[in-house]
């Protein structure tokens, strides 16, 4: 056991190129009501062993960031373009088969929203965290058995529940399962859509306890989307706002948390309620825009209180000090 | 603020049979179980717990659509028990899901003039003007633009606004909100919960706010009740709870909410491990006592605590403070 | 609501709903069709009046229109009379046959002459005349001579008449022998030598003798031919065309009036138990169990039997046996569903009734599963129907789909080649039923999308 988890440990080995970067993915979907552009020329880059996370409201295209980049794509796909380079290699133009065997669970795998409810429930939970062993590495039953026990118990499940089925299990236990599932493939990066947004508060801290467990010990990068944003500072060492299929910010956690940039990401972050600190808590009036025909200039300008004549064109993302990235005029 | 007391929960008792086929009994659901409390007129309450604490059935017994077992409800002196026609105007109901609380199939002004058709209120013109009122206070406005509109052409934000007008439509003095905000986005959550909060000031409403969510409540409650496995554990102020929390799984709750600080992802986190108990068979003595870090053994497995008062209006039961 | 118009407005993108929209609406118009140009009573009068109505149409004839397909040209039926045919045989036939008939009168004597132009390649079926003799005791006495277009002239003899009188020419045993023992129809107008029918004009002459002042004859030859109409006759002579457009109707209304009922009694009664719950969902849904072992067909056969026929009953019958079926079961699952939503509670809360939760806010979120249902439904009906008609159980006043192929099914008519019988009430119903299943499909289609989102 303990060799297996050295083993897994010892895969990050330094290398020169980032782990993963994105340079202007685009995902539009085509609709009955007109094109959706739900990613619209997204960039960034993720180094190995680090935390980005993806902050934004229901709606902004931060899912569908996470199904480019896996290429889990609907069938009403209009445009999928850009670079998707995994540590240095550009793996856009690879075919399907291939994407599907050395990248999709072998170096980059998902916590779809929700997974926990969709869980098979005839299937035992320990089946279903080695099933990615069994389909991605063509592993057989017992060896995948063996590392998915081995999973379940650094993400905290205890290792007689993989025998039971899925509804056995609480909320918690199954969101655990649903980690292990992700990890079981060590793969180099673990894509978390909203991994705790259905839970109590309790159970969320476990669990965000146990991920950064495994960032920790196992060097793993996460690409976290949610929109809880004190939850997201439990884990990233990078955050990244996304409004209307566009990045709006990047920075450091550091940085970011405390002194934001963005007027998007300065009213965000003054709706968050916080239990240590007397506040007045702010909200964004409005609506964010259709992402069919999205406006022409700064997509936040409609609501924006410092928005002013230039905001009628498209702000470039300027870089500010200590390597921070936001689009907006203020700044340029 | 009237000391005039509008509701008042007497031991009150909520459980559910669980039936296995049509004649066998498989147990009981302790939802509520033993549940007292006083709310005084135009005041806030929020009821904070875990999912399957029972505090929904809590809310639920109070609107009057569950019937408690044991114990009692009383609505301005007036129990609730036998038909509840006379306490369905004194009461509105705000939901969780603002989509699902909305019949998808009528349109907004049909969902208003419901209540007041099923309640008898006023001529056609009367609810006519009543519905205009309660769209431009929960500002839904212009008027027109929404009265012909489903619920699903509405944005979240809005739904919840309508969700909240039908409650406020028969002018009730009494609120219920379970978990109002939790679907939403965090940006219109704090908007949804100011509105709530003007009502309540300008209608001088009282309101009983349930929620999962402690760090939203100081901003719209006067006292915060903390309920684990089917018992309010712990009663306060909320700057008292929130500052001097006594009993240890208010302070378990207290910990494990973040406020956005990249200092976070440094530290890990005292959680006390386990999950809240089930409702069936709920652990003896005090519920949380095989979770608890300060767990005195020999009395907490065995004796329930009571309801202690260790400061004024600051009620706990745990055996730490007897 | 706005689902149910945002479905319908999706149907424009599937062709095979615009066919079946297509077809019902040509369905529809012909039973409007059908309802205005032959109202009921007529219809009625047309299919069960008797032989006078039917006297001038031929037996077994098939639709004329099939002349257009074949080399072989069949005989349409000529009816040449003095007073004037019944049926006024239209310009075309007149000029088609160049009918004429002339009556010379003299003091004692009178002469017809009825002639047509005969230009098929096939024989008739049937030759009648009829003769109408007026006086006041002494009876007149005719002689009848037939004409060839070569000139030949073949006595059928002569006789006494006594008021109206009906000489079927083609059953006169003694006139096949004299024709060397091929039937009249045959023999009158066989080409000598050749077994093909001579073409040109025929005539017959009735030379009258009278004994009477006042006495008077009129005669009226029918020669019956083996095409008929749009739709070809049957056993009885009558036109099949009275019963395939009246069908249209009868079959629409019944299929439409029994989904429903069934459709909205099932809505209802799969509410009430998944709301109340308890004792009353087990006895709907033990009520349902039994119903659905039940045979549907034998007890109608039963009913139809032993108590009555009536369309009207069967429709009650049928809508009675189909509202605890497996509708029941699938609605109820998804009425248990909606009994938990949030919008119920809220109901309950704001003090709405148990009915009224029932009806206003359950039974609509059903619709958008009950309108494909609903649509297939009638094809169904519409078999079931038609089969009742066919196993002799139809209505016995009303002229239907099924009771043509019951009709053809008894004469035999597939093996006796007349497959217009069979074929054109089937077809009907075969576009029936592809209408509606198309049209059904792609509702389901549409609204099941929808379905799981609930």
């Amino acid at each position: 056991m303990k060799e297996k988890t050295e083993a897994m440990a010892s895969v990050s080995v330094k290398r020169a190129s980032p782990l993963l970067r994105v340079e202007d993915l685009k995902l539009y979907f085509r609709t009955t009501q007109g094109v959706v552009q739900a990613v619209d020329g997204i960039s960034f880059v993720l180094e190995r062993n680090q935390a980005l996370a993806i902050l934004g409201e229901s709606g902004c295209g931060k899912t569908s960031l996470a199904r480019a980049i896996l290429r889990l794509l609907p069938r009403n796909v209009h445009t999928y373009s850009g670079r998707v380079e995994l540590d240095g290699v550009d793996v856009m133009p690879w075919s399907e088969e291939r994407f599907r065997r050395e990248v999709r669970w072998s170096k980059i795998s998902l916590v779809a929203q929700a997974a926990m409810n969709s869980l098979n429930p005839v299937l035992k939970v320990g089946d279903q965290i080695a099933e990615p062993l069994i389909v991605h590495k063509g592993m057989d039953k017992k060896d995948a058995w063996a590392r998915a026990r081995e999973a379940a118990q650094i993400v905290g499940v205890p290792t007689d529940f993989l025998q039971r089925y899925a509804f056995e299990l609480s909320g918690g236990m199954r969101q655990r399962a649903v980690i292990a599932m992700a990890l079981v493939t060590n793969p180099d990066l673990i894509i978390l859509d909203e991994p705790t947004s259905a839970l109590d508060v309790l159970t969320q801290a476990n669990i965000m306890n146990a991920l950064k467990g495994i960032k920790r010990e196992f060097h793993k990068s996460f690409f976290l989307i949610t929109h809880d944003i004190a939850t997201s500072s439990e884990l990233a060492d990078h955050v990244a706002i996304m409004y209307a299929g566009q990045l709006v910010e990047w920075g450091t956690a550091e940085e970011f948390y405390p002194n934001p940039l963005h007027p998007y990401s300065q009213k965000l972050m003054a709706s968050v309620p916080r239990l240590r600190e007397e506040r007045k808590l702010d909200f964004i009036p409005g609506r964010p825009p259709s992402l069919i025909n999205p406006p022409k200039g700064c997509r936040f300008a409609a609501r924006c209180p410092q928005r002013f004549s230039q905001c009628d064109q498209e702000p470039p993302l300027v870089e500010v000090a200590g390597g921070r990235l936001v689009k907006c005029w203020l700044y340029k | 603020m009237s000391e005039k007391i509008l509701l008042s929960v007497k031991n009150l008792h909520t459980h559910f049979e669980l039936r296995r086929g049509a004649f066998g009994r498989a147990g009981v659901v302790r939802a509520v179980d033993g549940v007292s409390f006083e709310v005084r007129h135009g005041e806030a309450i929020a009821v904070v717990g875990e999912s399957g604490c029972g505090k929904s059935t809590l809310a639920r017994t109070i609107l009057g659509l569950y019937r408690p077992t044991k114990g009692e409800v009383l609505f301005e002196g007036r129990s609730l028990d036998g038909d509840l026609r006379w306490y369905r105007p004194q009461v509105g109901y705000v939901q969780q899901d603002p989509y699902g609380a909305l019949p998808p199939f009528m349109s907004v002004h049909r969902i208003l003039e419901e209540p007041l058709l099923i309640n008898r209120v006023g001529s056609k013109a009367e609810r006519e003007q009543h519905i205009r009122e309660v769209l431009e206070e929960v500002k839904l406005t212009p008027v027109e633009d929404f009265l012909s509109k489903f619920p699903h052409q509405l944005s979240g934000g809005q739904q919840q606004r309508l969700v909240i007008a039908r409650a406020m439509i028969l002018r009730p003095k009494f609120i219920v909100a379970d978990e109002p905000v939790s679907m939403l986005d965090a940006s219109v959550r704090v908007e949804i919960l100011e509105l709530l909060r003007g009502l309540q000031r300008s209608h001088n409403l009282t309101v009983i706010y349930i929620t999962h969510d402690l760090s939203t409540v100081r901003y719209f409650a006067e006292r915060i009740f903390v309920m684990y496995a089917g018992k309010l554990i712990e009663k306060a102020p909320v700057n008292e709870l929130l500052h001097n929390p006594l009993h240890p799984y208010t302070k378990a709750l207290l910990a494990a909410i973040p406020d956005p600080d990249p200092a976070n992802s440094q530290t890990f986190k005292k959680i006390p491990a386990g999950e809240p108990p089930s409702l069936v068979n709920p652990p003896s003595g005090c519920r949380f006592h095989p979770r608890c870090p300060a767990f005195i053994a020999g009395l907490c497995e065995k004796e329930v605590p009571p309801e202690f008062e260790p400061s004024p209006e600051h009620f706990v039961e745990c055996w730490l403070y007897r | 609501m706005s689902a149910i118009r945002g479905g319908l407005r999706q149907l424009r993108q599937y062709p095979s709903a615009l066919v079946g929209l297509g077809i019902i609406g040509a369905l529809i118009a012909l039973a409007i069709v059908a309802v205005v140009i032959l109202p009921y009573e007529e219809a009625i009068r047309l299919w069960r009046g008797g032989e006078d109505i039917w006297q001038e149409s031929p037996r077994y004839a098939q639709p004329a229109w099939l002349n257009l397909f074949t080399a072989k040209k069949l005989p349409e039926t000529i009816v040449v009379s003095t007073q004037g045919a019944s049926v006024k045989p239209s310009p075309t036939e007149t000029a088609v046959h160049r009918l004429s008939a002339s009556k010379v009168r003299s003091d004692k004597t009178v002469s017809i002459s009825l002639a047509f132009d005969y230009r098929y390649d096939d024989f008739p079926t049937e030759i009648t005349l009829f003769l109408d003799a007026k006086y006041a005791e002494l009876l007149p006495y005719v002689a009848l001579r037939w004409r060839t277009p070569d000139g030949r002239e073949i006595s059928l003899g002569e006789r006494k008449l006594k008021g109206i009188e009906r000489y079927n020419i083609s059953q006169d045993t003694r006139l096949e022998r004299r024709l060397g023992g091929q039937p009249p129809e045959i023999g009158l107008f066989v080409s000598p030598g050749r077994q093909s029918p001579l073409r040109g004009r025929y005539e017959l002459r009735v030379e009258g003798t009278l004994f009477e002042e006042n006495a008077d004859i009129d005669a009226k030859l029918i020669v019956y031919g083996k095409v008929y109409g749009l739709s070809g006759t049957d056993h009885k002579r009558r036109d099949l065309m009275v019963a395939l457009l009246w069908g249209a109707p009868v079959a629409l209304a019944f299929g439409f009036i029994v989904a429903v009922g069934t459709s909205l009694t099932t809505l209802i009664i799969a509410a009430i138990g998944a709301w109340y719950g308890r004792w009353v969902d087990a006895l709907i849904q033990r009520i349902t169990e039994v119903n659905i072992i039940l045979p549907t067909l034998p007890i109608l056969i039963i009913i139809g039997t032993f108590y009555s026929r009536s369309i009207w009953v069967m429709m009650i019958v049928i809508t009675l046996l189909s509202i605890f079926t497996a509708g029941i079961k699938v609605y109820r699952a998804i009425f248990l569903q909606i009994k938990e939503s949030p919008y119920i509670e809220a109901a309950r809360a704001y003090g709405a009734s148990n009915l009224r939760i029932i009806v206003r806010y359950m039974a609509p979120r059903i619709i958008p599963i009950l309108v494909p249902g609903f649509v297939t439904l009638i094809p169904s009906l519409v078999f079931l129907e038609a089969s009742l008609g066919f196993l002799g159980l139809g209505d016995p006043v009303l002229p239907t789909w099924g009771k043509v192929l019951n009709d053809a099914s008894n004469n035999g008519a597939l093996y006796k080649g007349y497959y217009y019988w069979v074929l054109s009430p089937s077809v009907l119903l075969m576009f029936t039923a592809l209408g509606f299943s198309l049209l059904g499909f792609a509702l389901d289609r549409i609204f099941n999308p929808r379905l799981r989102e609930l």
